[in-house]
């Protein structure tokens, strides 16, 4: 688990750029700026190499997917 | 019979909504009741015309075989469901496509009022059941979401997945009273904004030019006046179509949002025909960026946005006609739109005092300054008489 928890945060820091949702993990990443539709197409894009878990995107609203936490629920629910 | 428009089409609303208010008091789904009152609807529409009013049935009746058929193929795990999905994807964009492109050529090409709108419908169910979120619509569901007459001829564009949870959750009676006061609430704002903003717009920019003369200012006047009646106009139509949906029971989608307070322009496209601009983003852009990301097509992901933008407005613009007016605005606005990206992204000086008062206001003055600009575009005040 620890481990998924740890890859997630990785992708997020490496597409964002922002080092600080690795200890802040229920910020809301697009109020915060810290990801863009831009950018969540890109993660989704990450988490289906990294982890072979698609999800498709309108499959999610904002609200579910908006903090480090929420992201790491989603992906581990669907594995 | 003209939607929205005629005296007709609001008398008849009145026992429509009449017997959809007895039903929602007493607590009745009112799923199948909106099927029959749309497509007795419809065919008041288009029944003087009795071509269209058949091509409206056959492309109701071929969308619900291609979704049954796409539902199927990734049911069953058909090994060539993805080659097969395409091409019934392609069959439903094939009626608006050579629409755009007949009536080029001449004006009576086939087709029918609201073959525009019912396509972002029918294309958004295909995509969606293909990535299996859609799973157990029933054909009369279908049906009575791409029939759904308060937003037939010209939206908001409604998405099936609310659409059919609206129509299976029981709202009880408070619940159905609620949206009614709502749906009354927009209509009466809409029947505002349509028969007196826009009636007012129209005639600044009609008369107003005739004392100040048809020179520069006279056609800023114009361009001004032109959009605030398109604001006013379709914003109108969409309160009403909104309040309409409401009274029926179904969250209609909003369609504006004060548009004219945008500070830059992605903000103008978050508040300016929304349902349109969401479609787009969620099935273009997110589409299209989804796929060059997973295959790497650019080497950053700026580019990859900028070309997104770029993609979504042409494709906005076409959508609209394949005038060179049109065409030139959607151009226009993906090009303002990748433009305020790069700024957003790249410029230091932007980061810095994005927050700032005076930066605010005179992003808004430029972004409103560009809009009314791409207004002109759009009304054919500038490439038409460019090209005589």
């Amino acid at each position: 688990m620890a481990q998924i928890d740890e890859k997630i945060v990785d992708l997020i820091v490496d597409i964002s750029g922002e080092d600080e949702v690795a200890e802040e993990r229920d910020i809301d990443l697009f109020e915060e700026e810290i990801l863009d539709s831009m950018a969540a197409i890109e993660l989704l894009v990450a988490i289906k190499d990294e982890f072979g878990v698609t999800i498709a995107p309108t499959e999610l609203d904002r609200s579910e997917m908006n903090t480090v936490n929420k992201v790491i629920a989603r992906v581990t629910e669907r594995l | 019979m003209e939607f929205f428009a005629e005296p007709a089409f609001f008398a008849l609303c009145v026992p429509i909504v009449a017997v959809a208010i007895v039903l929602g008091v007493l607590e009745r789904s009112l799923g199948r009741y909106s099927l029959v009152a749309s497509v007795a609807m419809l065919f008041l529409m288009f029944f003087r015309t009795p071509g269209t009013l058949i091509y409206a049935a056959v492309y109701l009746v071929v969308s619900a075989v291609l979704y049954r058929m796409v539902l199927n193929l990734f049911a069953t795990k058909n090994p060539h469901a993805v080659a097969q999905y395409r091409v019934a994807l392609a069959l439903q964009l094939l009626p608006l496509v050579a629409y755009k492109v007949g009536v080029l050529v001449t004006t009576d090409f086939p087709g029918f009022l609201g073959i525009s709108y019912i396509t972002f419908k029918s294309v958004q169910v295909l995509i969606e059941t293909r990535d299996g979120l859609i799973t157990d619509m029933t054909t009369l569901e279908y049906l009575g979401f791409l029939s759904f007459f308060p937003t037939f001829t010209s939206g908001p564009i409604l998405r099936s997945r609310t659409f059919v949870e609206n129509v299976r959750t029981p709202l009880g009676r408070d619940g159905y009273l609620d949206r009614l006061y709502r749906g009354i609430g927009w209509f009466v704002l809409g029947v505002l904004y349509k028969f007196v903003g826009a009636a007012l717009a129209q005639w600044f920019m009609w008369f107003v030019p005739a004392y100040v003369g048809q020179g520069a200012f006279g056609w800023l006047i114009t361009v001004f006046g032109y959009g605030l009646y398109l604001f006013f106009d379709f914003a109108g139509y969409s309160d009403m179509a909104m309040g309409l949906g409401l009274a029926l029971g179904i969250e209609v989608p909003r369609n504006f949002r004060a548009p004219f307070v945008a500070v830059d322009i992605k903000e103008f496209w978050d508040r300016w025909h929304m349902s349109l601009s969401t479609w787009l983003r969620d099935f273009v852009f997110m589409r299209f960026s989804a796929f060059a990301l997973g295959r790497k097509l650019f080497k950053s992901r700026l580019t990859c946005a900028c070309l997104g933008f770029m993609l979504n407005m042409v494709l906005m613009g076409a959508w609209h006609g394949l005038t060179p007016d049109y065409l030139v605005y959607g151009l226009y606005h993906g090009l303002l739109l990748a433009g305020c990206h790069l700024m957003q992204k790249k410029w230091k000086f932007y980061k810095k005092h994005r927050r700032d008062r005076w930066f605010k206001v005179v992003s808004w003055v430029l972004t409103m300054v560009a809009v009314f600009f791409g207004f002109a575009l759009f009304g054919g005040y500038v490439v038409s008489p460019l090209l005589g």
